[in-house]
């Protein structure tokens, strides 16, 4: 028997550095946010089908994403609801723009302290914006709880004990650790389910007091009767947050230059597939003793 | 005190490759700095352990021995790189960006409160001016390493706080043993000291690892696949040319997506660095994040149907037609003429 469980799913909205088209980069060499698509951070979306898993196997448990972002990262939750999560919150405030890892996972770490009361913390190993995978042991450091890194399956909990399997070079490692516990979980874990159209229902229009404020609460009634339907959005004061820990003045590392990569081109000669060509090539390589 | 630290990596009692690659880099450093440079390994039956780090120009190698210290887990290694650091304050830290690294830095960073810059691809010594504050800092540690997605390359620096830490991944920088008999200091340190009962929560359970099935790292030639090659199916015709000239089969992140390669071949910014004798890239179109795992090869030829690929401007060869009619004619005239 084992109790109903409290995740808290770490999640991030990032733009997708994957599809980086033409217009990604600035004319001054910085990067055009605004031309890529923002979204679900892949790895994030592994977490969440762990904790919606957990979800399925032990009933009553309930999945929390906290995400830290500009007011649109709200879509990061609404997402999460569509595919199970139970509730949501936002961390936004200007205190927390320019964070490095240590910053953020200080906010991270004051927010989760605020929701209090979590066995699992659960996120992807990296967000693909930044590819540190730094966020997750530091969250787990600031809490003072251990972590399990690049899981791959949660394989059971029992007396407060978790099991997970951990992707390690050429293998897999079975790992056990106590609760709670910070997790983040590998891409090569299970996908995420897809949106459950009951719930992209039931959600569609959970939003947070910035968003409403825009839409001048058309739907104020809609928000009084189904709470559910409010989004929690929290400032640095809300967790308790030190400013002098937040954001850039919080970050030991600073970026002291960016550089767009262009790569020499080199003087390359061009041949075509005829067979005579493909030889002269081969010879080539086999007389300079490249191959062979 | 202020010296340069190398965290050493062991699996078997054997020192990781990326581990000796950092001391290799860390030595050069320490001179330039003219601090020493140290060595931390944590395992356990470690003795002799030092034949295989100091060599690297360790002047100081502290060893932590002790039966639960292997396998890793993550919080005693952490306490013991936070107790040790609390006692010699490093100016810089050094260690592989591997499934360890990438778990122990960053708790070791947080509970230091000093900054960390993951999966480095170079190292530096330099200055930096802080114009607002109007205050110079010498000697600080340049660590650059591509950024959002691999679409730009960024210089991190952590002006005031200590260690600066980074990883570094495995195949990126080189190894060299400076000198066979160099003459290092090898402390054994009592664990007690440095960990607490109470850290030993996580325990492995089970362990399964296989040997690697490739030698991509280490091999002279590599014929690597990208989404143009179409299917598995047709990857097989890159082992066949591989078999032939005596190579290893890699992939580009398309490909290994599209399922035609297994992931553990895949080469570029989110997978292995590589820098061998000739790369013969096939179908691949030259992203940036797979020419970040290659570009140092010292020959490169692609083969590809499509003139504009950006593959074919860092290429020596760019053969410009079908891989499908292109590869069956370079193994043919390789045997007709090897021999």
């Amino acid at each position: 028997m084992t109790k109903e469980l409290k995740i808290v799913v770490l999640a991030k909205q990032v733009p997708d550095t994957r599809n980086v088209g033409k217009d990604a980069m600035k004319e001054d060499g910085t990067v055009n946010r605004a031309a890529l698509p923002a979204i679900f951070n892949p790895e994030d979306l592994n977490a969440l089908e762990q904790a919606l898993r957990l979800k399925d196997r032990y009933a009553g448990s309930t999945i929390t994403i906290l995400t830290m972002g500009p007011a649109r990262a709200a879509e990061i939750i609404r997402e999460g609801l569509f595919r199970g999560a139970d509730n949501g919150y936002l961390l936004t405030d200007r205190a927390f723009a320019g964070a490095d890892t240590l910053a953020t996972s200080y906010a991270l770490a004051m927010a989760i302290r605020k929701i209090g009361d979590y066995d699992i913390i659960i996120g992807g190993r990296q967000a693909i914006d930044g590819d540190t995978a730094q966020v997750g042991p530091q969250v787990a450091e600031k809490l003072g709880l251990t972590q399990i890194t690049y899981a791959e399956e949660i394989v059971k909990i029992e007396d407060d004990r978790i099991t997970v399997k951990r992707h390690i070079p050429g293998g897999i490692e079975t790992v056990e650790g106590p609760l709670p516990i910070v997790i983040t979980v590998n891409g090569s874990a299970a996908a995420c389910r897809p949106r459950n159209a009951k719930l992209v229902q039931k959600y569609k229009y959970a939003k947070t007091q910035t968003e409403k404020a825009e839409n001048q609460l058309k739907y104020a009634d809609l928000y009084k009767n189904r709470d559910y339907l409010n989004l929690a959005e929290w400032n640095v004061n809300d967790v308790k947050g030190d400013i002098a820990q937040c954001g850039l003045s919080g970050s030991p590392t600073k970026v002291k230059a960016i550089q767009n990569i262009v790569f020499q081109a080199k003087e390359s000669k061009t041949i075509t597939s005829a067979d005579k060509e493909i030889e002269d090539l081969i010879v080539e390589l086999l007389n300079n003793h490249t191959i062979g | 005190m202020n010296n340069l630290f190398v965290y050493c990596e062991i699996e078997d009692n054997i020192v990781a490759d990326v581990s000796l690659e950092l001391l290799t880099k860390g030595r050069s450093l320490a001179n330039q700095l003219k601090c020493k440079l140290e060595a931390i390994v944590i395992g356990s039956r470690l003795d002799g352990i030092e034949r295989q780090i100091i060599p690297y120009g360790v002047d100081k190698l502290h060893v932590f021995d002790g039966e639960k210290l292997y396998p890793y887990t993550s919080l005693p290694h952490t306490s013991i790189l936070v107790n040790l650091f609390i006692e010699e304050k490093p100016q810089i830290c050094l260690m592989g960006a591997t499934v360890i690294g990438r778990d122990l830095g960053p708790r070791v960073s947080s509970a230091l409160k000093s900054g960390l810059t993951a999966d480095c691809t170079s190292l530096e010594i330099g200055s930096h001016e802080d114009k607002k504050n109007s205050i110079v800092y010498e000697n600080l540690l340049y660590q650059i390493r591509p950024a959002f997605g691999g679409n730009i390359v960024a210089t991190i620096i952590n002006p005031e706080h200590r260690p600066q830490m980074a990883t570094v991944r495995e195949g990126v920088m080189k190894k060299e043993i400076l000198d066979e008999n160099y003459k290092g200091e090898v402390i054994k340190h009592k664990i007690s000291t440095y960990i607490d009962e109470s850290a030993y929560v996580v325990k492995v359970i089970e362990r399964h690892i296989e040997k690697a099935k490739h030698n991509l790292k280490g091999s002279p030639i590599i014929v690597s696949g990208g989404y143009g090659v179409g299917s598995k199916e047709n990857f097989k015709l890159l082992y066949d040319l591989a078999k032939v000239i005596n190579a290893e089969v890699g992939a580009s992140r398309a490909a290994v997506d599209a399922g035609f390669a297994e992931h553990d071949r895949q080469i570029g910014q989110t997978g292995i660095t590589v820098h061998p004798k000739l790369y013969i890239a096939c179908g691949i179109s030259g992203q940036i994040q797979h020419i970040a795992g290659m570009q140092d090869s010292s020959m490169i030829i692609s083969i590809n149907s499509d003139a504009n690929a950006p593959i074919n401007q860092i290429a020596d060869y760019a053969i410009i037609g079908d891989l499908m009619e292109v590869i069956p004619k370079m193994i043919k005239y390789y045997k007709k003429n090897s021999k």
